[in-house]
């Protein structure tokens, strides 16, 4: 929520923000197809996927203030929902994409239901839960290999031309361009405004006339259904899923540790803590083991948190005044 | 004249402490009412419980002639009911401005344009004295300021009945003055008001009915000026 | 009293659940001979409903810290299984290097981890409550010293299983049919003599009242002359103490890896959930039953099951209980 939008310089409005969206999308599309070397897409689709994670991570937690620890549930699912359809059905991967997100935004609805009319820390505590035990349902759930895993078989061209990891990359290009493009309409919307004053005292939203209720359990589906939708590809891109892969402890603290770095409460936080981390995290790898690289993002995210608790973006705007 | 709010038997408990016993209160449409009490005396909880803020354990509530009483208080908003909190809970992370867009775009009948909202939220701003405010978070603002902020976002809510708790303490007299003028302009308009103070020169000037609670019942219901004379009130105030 | 001492000790399974380990050793002792000749169904469930009391009595022993932090002071410590995981390894290292009794080792590190929660609260306090925006980061602070923690564990001791030795890890008391575990029944005992404990000094100390009331009317609390920061300083350093005697539990009725904590964040929530947010008497009953649910369904259906069912009770008792508590404590 920018304080400043009434008075000062007029913001940029929604239609125009889709279009220049769109427009980014395409010119990285028309670059993408001069590049040759895989490893770019590879690289590319994580940062990508933690751009739509973050966002989505942060239309809950930062606009309305209620905290989601259960991420890599929401994602987890996604990926094994699309590997068992795939397994089934065959189908294509917008497919896989659009069930993983329905299934997703319902677990988002029942879990909302149940656990949102309570103070926030409540939720919380129920999505810690939740991912425990989704842990242990596809660890049981032998169709998708249980414990041991399943493999994914990756076709090797996509249906665009060029390697498939291109045509995954060109797919989570979209995903992250429209969640980014979600999370700033809700914001400059009455939802946002609603989900503001959400998180600044529920009481006193209630007694403004917002259904606190409704509001909070639709910003559930919707984040838990992008997180679905950015677990979907995921199968084709591992090309081996195993319920430790899929429940990545990164995932879970990356999430949730980039929109609280990048600032929670604009759109442009998310995108630039998860640009900056995924980077500092790909660069990091080739030097240092990977525990030490989590214990990194484990501790800038603390420091972020103590110091720094309106991110990056806080940072900024509190240069300019 | 028919009754706009109705309260029958409301009954409210903390545990084992009733903070409100069988209070009856029918308030008519355009009134101006007075509501005191020592402090505790319950005032607050019976606002919450009408606004839904509280859920009561006895009794009903209707506004209108339609029965609040398993309606969530936005709902109640909705349909006219706004009121103030005692210690004013502004939305800390908007701004004044937007603190009051958030009731101008959820408790209104019709949907409002972004024009529309910037230009009433001014006015109202204006009206208690905030417009040169608007832009600043409420965290900037003195304890009188953030007052005033929050009559205004009641108001916002474009109330048939209109509920202040408190809204004058820690305010000088000139600014008591305003804002009982300010009151009596939006009753002027329509708008039946209850008003919780323990300024009593203000509830003086302003109400046409005073009622008073002591320990959770409503000891008198009348006339203002007979009501401060009634024995009992005297006795609780003075503490006989 | 037939004393059968099978020195047999539980092989870690992948996802090691105390259960888990019961269900396999009761498991092949039901071929063995049934001496009372009772009924083989029935000695199943009452060894799986005692099996659950002595894990319930262990949950507990988790959950009291989070039961003085969260029920009582309000502070939403997350991290508190992973402190749980920290003292299991303190006592691993004790008892490795110099043989020390695990529980004895766990007493000792009792100070060390009350000034780990001293020195925590001060950081939580000057950061976040202090502030008063201490939901959202106060959250997630909590969750990045549980990630922390249990990577610096990995880091440092390794991602390894690490067991301890004591003589009465091993030992099986049996009673007409039903099975006691010394490995389960010490850590029940010393779980409910510490919550007893706990119980006397907050009931008849002054600290112990101090922060009662500091859980209930800070107001008053100054009142009584004592500071509130200065209490819940005190409080949650206790809190976090219990973790070590929690931790030594922990490694005697299990092998432990760093990751292990994360299995008890839901079932301890629950339990100081469901128990009603600070209550001793009602924490040790709803550990009570979510042992032996959990012992029940591990008997019954499949161990793997376990983890679910603290999910199974954390929902419906978050769902019911948002019926009439809204604007209180919940
Ligand atoms: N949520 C609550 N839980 C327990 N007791 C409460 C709660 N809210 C109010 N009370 C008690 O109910 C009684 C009435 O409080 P209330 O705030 O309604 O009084 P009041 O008339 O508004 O007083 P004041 O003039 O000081 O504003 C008081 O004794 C108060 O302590
Ligand atoms: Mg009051």
């Amino acid at each position: 929520m920018t304080g400043d939008a009434p008075l000062s310089r007029p913001p940029m409005g929604t239609l125009a923000f889709w279009c220049w969206a769109a427009a980014f999308t395409g010119v990285v599309y028309l670059a993408g197809r001069w590049v040759t070397n895989d490893y770019v897409f590879f690289a590319g689709y994580i940062v990508l996927q933690y751009v739509l994670l973050a966002t989505a991570w942060n239309i809950l937690g930062g606009y309305a203030g209620y905290v989601n620890f259960g991420t890599a549930a929401f994602f987890a699912i996604g990926a094994y929902i699309s590997t068992a359809l795939n397994k089934w059905l065959g189908l294509p991967l917008p497919v896989l994409i659009l069930a993983g997100a329905a299934v997703c935004g319902l677990i988002g609805l029942l879990m909302g239901g149940l656990t949102l009319k309570l103070q926030g820390v409540f939720f919380s505590i129920a999505t810690l839960a939740l991912a425990i035990v989704t842990q242990a349902l596809i660890t049981n759930w032998e169709y998708v290999g249980g414990a041991a895993g399943a493999y994914v078989i990756r076709p090797s061209r996509g249906p665009l031309g060029g390697s498939y990891v291109e045509y995954l990359f060109y797919t989570m290009l979209l995903l992250a361009t429209l969640a980014v493009c979600i999370a700033r309409t809700v914001e400059r919307s009455a939802a946002g405004y609603g989900l503001a004053a959400i998180r600044d005292d529920e009481a006193a939203a209630e007694a403004a006339g917002v259904p606190t209720m409704k509001l909070k359990v639709a910003t559930t589906v919707l984040s838990g259904a992008l997180m679905g939708a950015a677990g979907a590809p995921l199968p084709f891109f591992v090309t081996y899923l195993d319920p430790p892969s899929a429940f990545n402890l990164a995932v879970a603290v990356n999430t949730i540790a980039m929109p609280l770095v990048g600032g929670t409460a604009t759109w442009i936080g998310p995108v630039i803590g998860a640009v900056l981390l995924s980077i500092v995290q790909e660069a990091a790898m080739v030097t240092i083991s990977s525990a030490v690289n989590l214990l990194l993002v484990g501790l800038i995210m603390i420091g972020f948190i103590t110091l720094a608790p309106n991110g990056i973006m806080g940072l900024l705007r509190g240069r300019r005044r | 004249m028919a009754a706009l709010l109705d309260v029958q038997g409301l009954g409210k408990r903390f545990g084992g402490f009733t903070a409100l016993a069988d209070i009856d209160l029918q308030v008519a449409a355009g009134e101006r009412l007075g509501l005191i009490g020592p402090n505790g005396s319950g005032k607050s909880t019976f606002v919450n419980c009408i606004s839904g803020t509280l859920r009561h354990d006895s009794g009903r509530v209707t506004l209108g002639g339609q029965l609040l009483d398993a309606l969530p208080p936005h709902q109640r908003t909705r349909l006219g009911l706004a009121r103030s909190f005692q210690l004013p809970r502004p939305f800390g992370s908007l701004t004044v401005a937007e603190n009051l867009r958030v009731p101008l775009l959820y408790a209104g009948a019709t949907k409002l344009s972004d024009a529309e909202c910037r230009e009433r939220g001014m006015a109202l701003l204006g009206q208690v004295g905030l417009a040169d405010k608007a832009a600043q978070r409420p965290r900037e603002l003195t304890q009188i300021e953030q007052r005033k902020l929050e009559l205004a976002r009641a108001m916002a809510a474009g109330p048939r009945l209109l509920i202040a708790d408190e809204s004058m303490a820690g305010l000088s007299n000139a600014e008591v003055d305003e804002i009982v003028d300010l009151l009596l302009r939006l009753n002027g308009q329509g708008v039946t008001i209850i008003m919780i103070e323990h300024i009593m020169r203000a509830v003086m000037a302003f109400s046409q009915r005073l009622v008073c609670f002591v320990a959770g019942r409503k000891v008198a219901d009348g006339l203002p000026e007979e009501v401060v004379r009634n024995p009992e009130v005297e006795r609780a105030y003075l503490g006989e | 009293m037939p004393i059968s001492a099978s020195f047999r000790r539980a092989i870690p399974a992948a996802s090691c659940s105390p259960a888990v380990v019961d269900k396999r050793s009761r498991g092949k002792r039901a071929w063995k001979g049934k001496p009372n000749g009772m009924d083989p169904l029935l000695e199943l469930l009452l060894n799986a409903v005692v099996a659950g009391l002595l894990l319930g009595a262990f949950y507990a022993a988790v959950a009291v810290g989070i039961a003085i932090a969260f029920g009582m002071l309000d502070i939403p410590n997350l991290a508190h299984p992973a402190f749980v995981v920290m003292g299991a390894f303190a006592v691993w290292l004790l008892n490795d290097a110099f043989g020390l009794d695990p529980i004895l080792a766990g007493i000792l590190c009792l100070p060390p981890f009350f000034l780990l929660g001293v020195l925590l609260y001060q950081a939580y306090y000057a950061c976040f409550e202090s502030r008063g925006d201490n939901a959202l980061q106060g959250l997630a602070f909590f969750f990045g010293i549980l990630f922390v923690t249990e990577v610096v564990l990995i880091l440092v001791i390794g991602a390894d299983y690490r067991t301890v030795a004591a003589p009465y890890i091993g030992p099986n008391w049996r009673i007409g049919g039903i099975d006691l575990p010394l490995r389960m029944l010490v850590p029940a005992l010393v779980s409910l003599l510490m919550i007893g404990g706990l119980h006397l000094l907050l009931t008849r100390s002054f600290i112990g009242r101090a922060i009662l009331a500091v859980s209930q009317d800070p107001l008053a609390l100054q009142l009584m002359g004592a500071s509130p920061v200065r209490t819940k300083r005190l409080a949650f350093g206790l809190s976090i103490a219990t973790a070590a005697i929690a931790g030594a539990l922990l490694i005697i009725i299990q092998p432990v890896e760093p990751s292990i904590g994360r299995e008890f964040i839901g079932r301890a929530f629950a339990v100081v959930v469901l128990g009603g947010m600070g209550s001793f008497v009602g924490m040790l009953m709803a550990a009570m039953v979510l042992g032996v649910t959990e012992s029940l369904v591990a008997t019954l259906f499949s161990p793997s099951w376990a983890p679910a069912i603290a999910f199974g009770f954390l929902l419906p008792t978050l769902a019911i209980r948002a019926g009439g508590l809204m604007g209180r404590k919940l």
